[in-house]
């Protein structure tokens, strides 16, 4: 449903949000056991005794779990600690156990923060081990869980290790809560310890909404927010819900506090279980685990083996260049930052290979590229021996690493030669003698006949050209030839 | 005889665990449990303020496995001893929601 109006929160409303979000991590294993951590398409063939719940199987701590879990937390600021799980107790056929595996009130990751690249800071409370649930698909009513006449469960992802990172309710605005989980991503990315796709599934968020007036420091009835797909959906979720407690407050009534279903489709949230009370949860401390307490040497070989993160690699192309913002975030998260490095260590300019980058290698795969070869095509380029045009080119086939990469070969081999501006002159020329009555328009007052004429002569000439002529050199001479 | 616990909360609880319970048996089970609560209490009233907490009855601490694949099972083998299943699923009754 595009086109309907979406709706916007009143100015004198404030908007309150905090995210939860789970990621899954990107290991061989499962968290307490060998089953294989990988997608399937054949339910229940990642499955054991133990990630079946089946009596007398005993848990086992994947370590891998456990470092990318701190170092997850250590990218996000947060102290470390130690720590034990809890058993999540409720009925549902997703866990075959009755239970799930979690750390409740000692979680390993604590008091970090998230700063978003305009600066705002948005506080992190935790980011915590536990495992994933099941599949459960509902057969016959629909496909819907209320009318359905039976469910199928499929455990492959049962036990998957996750983390949930749960931020403070410290978020103001929609644009915001985006660039909260496009920056998280960005960091799941860099530090490697979870593929991070939305569309997928292995990283979901849930968005916790309440309004209030501005000027208050009160927190109102938040509601959850489920089924969250996109960060555009995740914005539109957000803003109908702000806008559906706004409504009800003005009406004098009041939300209450509930976990809600977003429906993407139909652009609104539906009511889905009162939230519970942790009580109703039953925590209590996993017997079969014991507690796990990293020292301050396994803490700073993690922040030693930290990577850059994507904050100061946007600062570092910052300093460098005078592009856009976005430009530069575009290039770090596609994680090109080091390409243009390189590039622009070689001496080309900073300015043209991030925009080059950012306009014209937005492939998959671009590793025959280097920082060399990217630097010859910008400074052939800037040289006039190619078009902007023919550079676009050019960097696709080296993307697809056609004659080696190389963009001289590349060039020779299309066949590729700088139109001197003398050639371009003599052309245009020839065009203006040839059709007088559109150059007489393009030299008019009228500025509607002077556009339509400029795209005719350019239009001509790349013909004439094979699209070979630089646009920007061909502008300059219509334009000087009016003048003139 | 205690105030401990409420007889609702003993309902409260059974209903939390999907048990049953006859009126007879919430009246028994409100007196034992606000024994045992008791009995917390009792112990609650010691000075302890010398003794380090313990999370776990267990002396150990990291007990970790290498991230490494292990066979997982045969489907058939335990599918068949599901009380249903459908294309390689287990088929379960409906499901009323997803509560405690």
């Amino acid at each position: 449903m595009t086109g309907l109006h979406e709706p916007t929160l009143p100015a004198e409303w404030e908007l309150v949000v905090g995210l939860e979000v789970h990621v899954e991590l990107a290991t061989q294993t499962k968290l307490f056991c060998g089953c294989a951590n990988e997608f399937s398409t054949e339910p229940n063939t990642n499955v054991c005794p133990t990630c079946l719940g089946l009596p007398g199987s005993l848990p086992v701590m994947n370590e891998t779990v456990v470092d990318f879990a701190m170092r997850l937390g250590r990218a996000l600021g947060c102290s470390i600690h130690p720590s034990v799980m809890a058993r999540k107790n409720y009925f549902y056929p997703d866990m075959a156990k009755d239970f799930q595996t979690t750390q409740y009130d000692q979680p390993t990751n604590r008091d970090g923060e998230l700063a978003l690249a305009d600066g705002t800071v948005v506080g992190i409370e935790r980011a915590h081990i536990e495992e994933d649930a099941g599949k459960t698909t509902h057969v016959g009513g629909g496909g819907r869980i209320n009318d359905a006449t039976y469910s199928l469960v499929d455990y492959n992802r049962a036990g998957v290790p996750l983390v949930e990172i749960v931020s403070h309710p410290d978020i103001r605005t929609v644009e915001h809560a985006k660039a909260y989980v496009s920056e998280l991503r960005d960091i799941l990315l860099a530090i490697a310890v979870s593929d991070a796709k939305m569309e997928e599934g292995s990283m979901r968020v849930d968005a916790n909404v309440s309004v209030r007036p501005v000027g208050s420091s009160e927190l109102r009835t938040r509601c959850e927010l489920k089924n969250i797909n996109s960060i555009r959906s995740l914005g539109r979720a957000i803003e109908y819900e702000a806008c559906r407690h706004v409504d009800l407050y003005e009406s004098d009534e009041a939300p209450r506090q509930e976990t809600r279903h977003w429906d993407e489709d139909g652009g609104r949230s539906t009511a889905g279980r009162s939230k519970e009370d942790a009580d109703d949860y039953r925590y209590f401390q996993e017997p079969d685990l014991v507690p796990l307490t990293p020292t301050p040497e396994q803490v700073a070989a993690i922040d030693g083996a930290m990577p850059v993160l994507p904050a100061a690699r946007r600062a570092r192309l910052g300093e460098l260049s005078a592009v856009a913002d976005d430009v530069v975030a575009t290039v770090v998260e596609r994680c090109q930052d080091a390409l243009a490095l390189g590039a622009i260590e070689a001496g080309a300019d900073a300015d043209k290979v991030l925009t080059r980058i950012q306009n014209d290698l937005a492939v998959d795969d671009w590793s025959a590229v280097t920082g060399q070869t990217l630097a010859t095509l910008v400074q052939m380029e800037s040289g006039g021996e190619l078009s902007a045009t023919q550079a676009k080119q050019v960097l696709a086939d080296m993307a697809a690493g056609n004659h080696g990469g190389d963009p001289k070969s590349i060039a020779e081999a299309r066949g590729f030669e700088a139109m001197e501006s003398d050639a371009l002159e003599t052309l245009i020329d020839q065009l203006i003698n040839d059709n007088p009555d559109e150059w007489f328009r393009f030299t008019s007052d009228d500025e509607g006949d002077r556009k339509k004429m400029q795209g005719f002569f350019t239009g001509q000439i790349m013909k004439a050209t094979k699209g070979q002529a630089d646009g920007r050199a061909v502008a300059e001479l219509l334009s000087r030839k009016s003048a003139g | 005889m205690s105030e401990r616990i409420t007889r609702d909360e003993v309902i409260h609880v059974a209903r939390l665990a999907r048990l049953e319970l006859t009126d007879a048996e919430i009246d028994e089970f409100t007196g034992q449990l606000g024994d045992i609560l008791e009995h917390a209490a009792d112990v609650e009233a010691l000075d302890v303020g010398d003794i380090e907490p313990t999370s776990h009855p267990l002396p150990m601490s990291n007990v970790l496995r290498a991230d490494v694949r292990r066979l997982s099972l045969e489907r058939n083998e335990f599918l068949a001893q599901a009380p249903a299943a459908e294309a390689g699923q287990f088929r379960v009754p409906p499901i009323l929601g997803e509560e405690p």
